[in-house]
C-alpha cells in the first residue's frame, strides 16, 4: 500500500562521468548557498523584537476583575475539574463583611495556583469558567531555574486594579464566547 | 663594536620585529576567522549569527577566548599525561611556523629604511611548507592517542590516513608548479607572476587538485573526518577542554589562513595584481593585495564548508588514491609536454 506518492525506488545505478567528477554538483550547491548568503535572515531578535502572535494565542493566564476592581473568581473549581493536566488548585473562602469591594460574590479563592510546568495551555479552563474569570493571554511564561518558580499564585495571575495594570482579553473573550455558543448550537 | 656586528644586530632586530608582527597578524586573522566562519555560516543559513558582544558581535572572538581560558582544564584519569599536554602545543607551534617563508610583499620602505617582507627566503620554501604541514598530523596523532579514548584515537587515525593520502597528490600538483617556475623558492614563484601571468592560467587542473588537498590537509569540510562531530563526538580533541581545546581549534584556523596564503602565492600571483605595483604606498600595496586574495580564499573555504556534506570514509580514500593522484600525474605529464613545446617561465 502506498500512503503518499512521494516514495522513491532505490536505484544503485552507476554514476555518469559528470557525476563522478563531483565539480558540477559542487558548483550548483555553492550557487545555492551564495544565493542564501544575500537573502534576508529569518531571525527575530527576540528580547528586543517580539514576533506577532495570533489573536487567539494561549499563554500566561490572567484572573480577571470586574469594572469595579473586584475579583470575578468564585472558586467554584470548574476550571480545576476541566483541566486535563490537573495544573490548577485552589482553596475557597467565604467573603467577610467589609470585603465587598474585593470580591464580586460571596465566595472567593483564597489561594489559586497554576503549575505552569503541568499546564498544556489548552484553554479548557476558560471554556469551563461560568464567571468569565480566567483567560489565557498572549504573554509568554518566563523561564526560571527552579521548579518552584513555575507554580504561579494569585500574585502572578490576578490582574491589577489600576487601568494600566489591567490585561486586555477582549479578543480572547470573544473567541471563547463563540466557542461556547458553538457548543450550545447558538448562532453568533 | 664593529660595523659587521652592528649590522647583524640590525638584521636580527628587523627579523624579530617582522616575526612578531606576523605572529600577531596570524593570530588576529585566525581569531577573526572564527567570527567570520560563524557569520558566514549564519548568512548562508538565513540567520544573523553572533551579534551580542559589541556592535555586530565584533568582540565575539575575545569573549570566546575568555571563555576558553576560564573553563575547567580537565584531564582524563588514564591519559598519557605529558603527551596529552604536549599535543596541542605541538599542533599550534607547527601551524605558526609555516608563515615564515611566505613572501607577504616586496619591500617596505618608510622613514628612510626598508624591510624585507619575508621572514626568510630559503631556496626550498615549498619543501619547508610541505614538511611542516606534514608535521601537523603529529599534534593530532599524539593528542588522539594520549587521550585514551576510542573516539579520539579513531579521529587521529582518520586524520593521519587522510593526510598521507592527500599529501601525495598535493606534492605531485606542486611539482608541476615547480616545473614551470624552475624554483622551489616562494619568492621566485611570486616574482614570476607579475601582471596577469598567474600560474592558475597554466595550471588549472593543478590548482583544483591542490585546493582539494588543501581542504583535506586543513581537516575542513567536506574532508573533516578527523573531527566528524556526528560520528566521533569531536574526534581527536574529544577529551580536551579549556585552552588546550582552544589551541587545537585555533591551530586549525591558522592552518586555513596559511593554506590560503600558499594557494594565493602559488597560483594567484601572490602580491601581484595587474595595474597595482606591489611597491606602491611604501611597499604596503603588496601585503594589501595578498591579504585581499587570502581573505577571498578563506571565504571560499568557509563557503565550501557550509555547502558540502562530509565525504564517507571510503569515498575520501577513493578520491585521494584513485582520482587525485592519477590526475596529478597526468597534470605533471601535460606540464612537461607544455614546457617542451612552449618553454617555461
Amino acid at each position: 500500500m502506498q500512503l503518499t506518492n512521494r516514495s522513491v525506488q532505490v536505484v544503485n545505478k552507476k554514476m555518469t562521468f559528470m557525476e563522478r567528477i563531483y565539480l558540477p554538483a559542487i558548483f550548483k550547491g555553492m550557487a545555492t548557498t551564495l544565493r542564501h548568503f544575500f537573502m534576508r535572515p529569518a531571525t527575530v531578535r527576540y528580547p528586543e523584537v517580539k514576533r506577532e502572535f495570533a489573536p487567539v494565542y494561549r499563554g500566561w493566564h490572567v484572573l480577571k476583575r470586574d469594572e469595579q476592581g473586584r475579583e470575578n473568581c468564585t472558586a467554584c473549581g470548574l476550571c480545576a475539574v476541566a483541566c486535563p493536566a490537573e495544573a490548577i488548585t485552589m482553596v475557597a473562602e467565604e467573603r467577610q463583611k467589609g470585603e465587598e469591594h474585593l470580591y464580586r460574590e460571596e465566595k472567593y479563592a483564597a489561594t489559586y495556583e497554576i503549575n505552569m510546568l503541568r499546564c498544556i495551555f489548552c484553554g479548557l479552563c476558560e471554556e469551563a469558567c461560568p464567571k468569565e474569570a480566567i483567560f489565557l493571554t498572549d504573554r509568554i511564561v518566563p523561564a526560571d531555574y527552579a521548579r518552584n518558580g513555575f507554580i504561579f499564585g494569585k500574585d502572578m495571575l490576578v490582574e491589577g486594579t489600576t487601568p494600566d495594570k489591567r490585561v486586555d482579553v477582549s479578543v480572547r473573550q470573544k473567541h471563547v464566547q463563540e466557542k461556547k455558543w458553538a457548543a450550545e448550537g447558538v448562532k453568533s | 663594536m664593529s660595523i659587521a656586528l652592528l649590522f647583524t644586530f640590525a638584521v636580527v632586530f628587523e627579523k624579530m620585529a617582522l616575526i612578531s608582527v606576523l605572529f600577531l597578524v596570524t593570530l588576529g586573522v585566525a581569531a577573526y576567522s572564527t567570527y567570520g566562519e560563524r557569520k558566514i555560516a549564519a548568512f548562508m543559513q538565513d540567520r544573523i549569527g553572533p551579534d551580542r558582544a559589541g556592535p555586530w558581535g565584533i568582540l565575539q572572538p575575545i569573549a570566546d577566548g575568555v571563555k576558553m581560558f576560564t573553563k575547567e582544564d580537565f584531564m582524563p584519569r588514564d591519559a598519557e599525561r605529558w603527551l596529552y599536554i604536549l599535543a596541542p602545543g605541538a599542533f599550534i607551534f607547527v601551524a605558526c611556523m609555516t608563515s615564515a617563508v611566505i613572501p607577504w610583499g616586496t619591500r617596505l620602505t618608510a622613514f628612510g629604511g626598508s624591510i624585507d617582507l619575508q621572514v626568510t627566503d630559503i631556496n626550498i620554501g615549498i619543501l619547508y611548507i610541505m614538511g611542516f604541514v606534514s608535521l601537523g598530523v603529529y599534534g593530532i596523532m599524539i593528542g588522539g592517542w594520549a587521550s585514551n579514548n576510542k573516539y579520539s584515537l579513531y579521529g587521529a587515525i582518520r586524520a593521519s590516513s587522510q593526510m598521507i593520502s592527500y599529501e601525495l597528490a598535493m606534492g605531485l600538483a606542486l611539482i608541476s608548479v615547480v616545473m614551470i617556475s624552475g624554483s622551489l623558492s616562494l619568492r621566485d614563484i611570486a616574482e614570476q607572476q607579475t601582471g596577469f601571468g598567474w600560474n592558475i592560467l597554466y595550471q588549472p587542473l593543478g590548482f583544483i587538485i591542490f585546493f582539494t588537498c588543501a581542504l583535506a590537509e586543513c581537516n575542513r569540510a567536506p574532508f573533516d573526518l578527523a573531527e566528524c562531530e556526528t560520528e566521533l563526538i569531536g574526534g581527536y580533541h574529544t577529551e580536551y577542554s579549556s585552552m588546550k581545546l582552544g589551541f587545537f581549534l585555533f591551530a586549525e584556523y591558522i592552518n586555513m589562513f596559511i593554506s590560503c596564503a600558499v594557494v594565493s602565492t602559488l597560483y594567484f600571483g601572490g602580491y601581484n595584481f595587474p595595474g597595482l605595483d606591489p611597491n606602491w604606498l611604501g611597499g604596503f600595496m603588496g601585503p594589501i593585495v595578498l591579504f585581499a586574495k587570502v581573505f577571498f580564499f578563506i571565504f571560499v573555504f568557509m563557503w565550501i564548508r557550509w555547502t558540502l556534506p562530509r565525504f564517507r570514509y571510503d569515498q575520501l580514500m577513493h578520491l585521494g588514491w584513485k582520482s587525485l593522484i592519477p590526475l596529478s600525474i597526468l597534470n605533471m605529464v601535460l606540464t612537461g609536454g607544455g614546457i617542451l613545446l612552449f618553454g617555461s617561465h
